[in-house]
């Protein structure tokens, strides 16, 4: 992982948005996007750096779905369970990864390639079922292909 | 996302798949930024919300608010105004903003200009859900071109006005779309409504007057200031003017987002550009305007879309979601995942809200697993009602009208449900259940 311990990393990207209005949360995007989740220590690191309480760091994170204290895995698979893809069948789909994965919901694989969560709509109901790895969006999916699809990775 | 093409007026998707959306001179090339150089050159900003209020437009966020209104209630003299763009888009089966921001962003970001310098905002954020990373590297390309071309920054058009737009990104909370959480999440803070008064018009974004606007409200202005009020007025009703765009999902034939304007029957819509049911089936219900609308029974799909017509008949326009249901699919496991969903979203500042969605969630799990009484409805129906008026924010509001509109036209369904083949466990519902659970479960891990 390159020249430095992760923590100088975060230190670095407080020091970029130190100074500009309500800078937390970019900051932690920004952190977890470099580490892949946010560690106890990173969380200590942006409290002191930005000079708020880590109380209220540790409460912000944790507030939003999409920041997660805890390492979960490589790819992050989730699986969109809102009335649009409920009518249209994510039903089949989850069980397909289910059976794939052999994990359930909140779980991580063995070899930690996956972690498979629910979400709240993902914005291509028209779409559905939809799911989301990592940063993309993949639609119209059935058992198969969502079985293919995981192959790829 | 899949675009449905119409033969009629388009005005917020007047140039999708028209122009390379990442070209700022593609969109300058059919008129983009003519109507902020009015603006800036020929027009006071009380003659832009003149304008925009002889229009008609109303925010197609969900509320319905006149756009003019609103803007004319900021407080006049502030150091600092904001606008700000609420593209957070997290109402279940709400696919349209990221169609604008992707395929347009130019005609948003001049709605934007437009709207600060109507206010007096010298500044603008555009707080874009999380998950919408191509719709945010997309605004960011098109507001960097938009500055090196002279249509972001300082003395514009070469007028004293100036204005400058930075993209925030959400993280995953759809009560963050409700815009005093929103502001406390630009701020920096967990995503939780503020008591009102005072309106953001008055103190928002760190206490300065701020006006917030949905995208697809945005879009339309440099139109309006374009064609005209009188123009725009012409196009769909009288009390819900111009376009709207409606998207189209569930059990139909053809799904995808449409821009239409105000005024066609729902079965039209569906009938016309949905083409209508798979063969063999019957339309159950549809879910209209969003997760946190009403729900339809058959009877009432020959009301036109229009804010009047479906408040005449107790329903909503909610952000233009039209989610058709069919007869083979379980009504109680339907209204369950909606109840689940706002039982998870509820922030919790607030008693009713947090109690209630979770009261209503269980009962009705309960009454799909077979062990509901007669009583359940009444309770449901209760804590609805006192959600309603007591609820601190619109997500408390509006959470339970799913379950009181479904009680009031599918009451047999209830009814069924709880008696005669009382004990009967759905199974469908008992399985939705158990991915509630552990998704519950995967809740994050505290910190030692
Ligand atoms: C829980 C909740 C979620 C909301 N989500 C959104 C949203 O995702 N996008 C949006 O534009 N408005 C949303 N709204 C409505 C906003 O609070 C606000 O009314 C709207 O942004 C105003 O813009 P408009 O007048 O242009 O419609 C939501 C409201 C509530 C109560
Ligand atoms: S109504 Fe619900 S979401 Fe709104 S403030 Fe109360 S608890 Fe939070
Ligand atoms: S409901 Fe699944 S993407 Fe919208």
């Amino acid at each position: 992982m390159g020249c430095c311990q992760p923590i100088d990393k975060v230190t670095a990207i407080v020091e970029q948005y130190k100074g500009e209005k309500g800078a937390l949360i970019p900051v932690l995007h920004a952190v977890q996007k470099e580490l892949g989740y946010l560690p106890k220590d990173a969380l200590e690191t942006i409290a002191a750096g930005l000079n708020i309480p880590a109380s209220e760091v540790y409460g912000t994170t944790t507030f939003y779905t999409l920041f997660s204290t805890k390492e979960k895995a490589e790819n992050i698979i989730r699986v969109c369970e809102s009335g649009p893809c409920h009518v249209s069948g994510y039903q089949k789909v989850l069980e397909a990864i289910k059976e794939e994965l052999n994990i359930e919901v909140g779980e991580a694989t063995e070899d930690k390639k996956f972690y498979l969560e629910m979400t709240a709509c993902l914005g291509v109901c028209a779409e559905a079922p939809a799911i989301m790895i990592n940063d993309k969006t993949y639609v119209n999916l059935t058992p198969e292909k969502v079985k293919a699809l995981l192959a790829s990775f | 996302m899949n675009y449905i093409e119409t033969d009629g007026v388009k005005i917020v998707l007047r140039n999708f798949g028209k122009i390379d959306p990442l070209k700022v001179e593609e969109y300058v090339a059919r008129g983009g930024y003519e109507s902020l150089k009015k603006a800036l050159t020929a027009m006071t900003p009380e003659a832009v919300i003149e304008e925009v209020k002889a229009s008609g437009l109303r925010g197609r966020g969900g509320a319905g608010f006149p756009t003019g209104l609103k803007w004319s209630f900021t407080k006049k003299d502030a150091d600092q105004k904001y606008i700000v763009c609420n593209a957070d888009e997290g109402e279940p089966g709400t696919a349209k903003d990221r169609l604008i921001m992707t395929g347009d962003p130019h005609g948003l970001i001049e709605g934007m200009a437009i709207a600060g310098y109507a206010i007096g905002a010298t500044k603008g954020f555009i707080y874009c859900r999380g998950e919408y990373t191509t719709s945010i590297n997309t605004l960011n390309h098109a507001i960097n071109q938009a500055r090196e071309n002279g249509f972001l920054g300082e003395n514009l058009f070469g007028t004293d006005f100036t204005f400058n737009l930075e993209v925030r990104s959400g993280a995953g909370a759809y009560v963050c779309g409700e815009e005093t959480a929103l502001i406390e999440s630009i701020e920096g803070h967990r995503g939780m409504p503020r008591f009102k008064p005072p309106f953001p018009g008055g103190a928002g974004l760190w206490g300065k007057p701020t006006v917030v606007n949905n995208v697809e409200t945005l879009a339309n202005v440099p139109v309006i200031l374009d064609k005209g009020a009188d123009w725009y007025k012409s196009i769909g009703t009288e009390k819900s003017a111009g376009t709207k765009i409606f998207i189209l999902c569930g059990n139909l034939r053809n799904t995808g987002a449409l821009e239409l304007p105000f005024g066609m029957t729902v079965r039209e819509v569906m009938e016309t550009y949905g083409g209508g049911l798979l063969t063999g089936r019957d339309l159950q219900m549809v879910h209209l305007g969003g997760a946190a609308s009403g729900i339809m029974p058959p009877a009432l799909i020959d009301t036109p879309l229009t804010y009047e017509d479906l408040q005449a008949v107790g329903q909503g326009l909610g952000s233009g979601v039209i989610l058709a249901i069919d007869d083979q699919k379980d009504f109680m496991s339907y209204i369950c995942s909606n109840t689940h969903f706002f039982e998870h979203e509820s922030c919790g500042k607030c008693t009713p809200c947090r109690e209630g969605t979770a009261r209503i969630n269980e009962i009705l799990h309960r009454i799909a697993a077979g062990d509901g009484t007669l009583e359940d409805l009444d309770n449901l129906k209760d804590l609805g009602e006192m959600m309603q008026i007591s609820a601190l924010c619109g997500l408390g509001q509006a959470a339970p009208t799913p379950v009181l509109t479904s009680l009031e036209h599918f009451m047999d369904k209830y009814v069924e449900a709880v008696s005669g083949k009382k004990n009967e466990v759905n199974e469908e519902a008992v399985a939705t259940e158990a991915i509630h659970k552990s998704y519950y479960e995967a809740a994050p891990i505290k910190l030692d």
